[in-house]
């Protein structure tokens, strides 16, 4: 076995980042849940709260795309 | 991107590098990239523009009274961002449509174009969203002192807060004023660049013949989903800024 230890240590820091994206996943599929019940129980509200919805997995999703980035400048940018 | 999966077919591993579809290159000749050489970024951004002024051109031009399908779709997009900035922001807000309009059509456009086969996606690049990010920002702060004054900074001082716990509260809220342009930026860049590369991932596979046909089923299935998040996040973008907007219009909490 040889190799690079700092190359090792990028890769498993990659793989480690990567793991903030399915948290991220997580909370997307927490807040469509959400917006699921509350749209059931009232189905005449819903349509208003669209926006709402898409701006809450935008929030949620950027941290997970964070994440991503931090893979990518672990893999290629140092 | 898909059509790339013909050649190579006997080799096995990755055949290409799935960021290599990112990189910059001038147009003519190969130089190095100055801030005013053409490149594959310049032109498809160009392609964009010219896109969105054809639709625009054509769809308006008749204004029959029965739309044709490219007329219903201006008027449709038109009528959807402009209730999208009065639901949200309010009547006043309705100022700054043209300019929210354009940033919306520019990015779907650019989104779209670049799921094209062989084109180039110019929004995955976060130097292109980090400049209409910041003009967001640069915009949502000047308009915001501008209407406000002072008062502005109501925006940091949450006044339903108890008293004790505001400076640390302002605090806070400060920071994520600031990162607004970041994830802003980050949010469409990532997207774009991260399903792009997906896509070429799995063109890489489809050179393994073992695997193949559920690479070219998995590319398929990526591409549907691209579909939807170009549209998405072109969307996305747009709200937010929308909503930074209001913020600057009406920075009491």
């Amino acid at each position: 076995m040889e190799g690079n230890i700092v190359e090792m240590g990028k890769l498993i820091g990659a793989g480690l980042a990567s793991v903030g994206m399915g948290t991220a996943a997580i909370g997307v599929g927490i807040i469509i849940g959400n917006f699921l019940s509350g749209a059931l129980r009232n189905p005449s509200a819903a349509p208003g709260q669209i926006g709402m919805l898409f701006i809450g997995i935008a929030f949620a999703e950027a941290f997970g795309i964070f994440s991503f980035l931090v893979a990518l400048l672990l893999m290629f940018a140092f | 991107m898909a059509t790339e999966t013909a050649d190579g077919t006997e080799e096995t591993g990755l055949v290409f590098h799935p960021l290599d579809q990112f990189i910059v290159k001038p147009l003519f000749g190969d130089g190095p990239v100055h801030w005013y050489t053409i490149t594959n970024v310049t032109l498809w951004m160009a392609l964009a523009v010219l896109a969105i002024v054809a639709v625009f051109v054509i769809g308006t031009r008749r204004r029959a009274i029965v739309p044709s399908r490219i007329q219903s779709f201006t008027e449709v997009i038109y009528g959807f961002t402009y209730k999208m900035i009065e639901d949200i922001a309010g009547k006043e807000a309705t100022k700054f449509f043209p300019y929210i309009f354009s940033l919306f059509m520019f990015i779907l456009f650019a989104n779209y174009l670049g799921l094209i086969p062989m084109s180039f996606a110019t929004t995955s690049h976060m130097a292109v969203t980090a400049v209409m990010a910041m003009a967001v920002f640069i915009t949502v702060t000047i308009v915001g002192f501008v209407k406000n004054g002072v008062g502005f900074f109501g925006l940091f001082w949450v006044s339903s807060a108890p008293l004790a716990l505001r400076p640390f509260l302002a605090l806070i809220e400060l920071i994520s004023y600031f990162v607004r342009p970041v994830s802003h930026s980050i949010r469409l860049g990532g997207n774009i660049m991260a399903g792009h590369a997906v896509i070429k991932v799995f063109a890489a596979f489809a050179a393994i013949w073992v695997i193949s046909p559920v690479a070219i089923a998995g590319i398929a299935a990526m591409y549907a989903f691209e579909m939807l998040v170009a549209a998405v996040q072109a969307y996305v973008f747009t709200i937010l800024t929308v909503v930074y907007l209001k913020d600057a219009l009406h920075p009491q909490h």
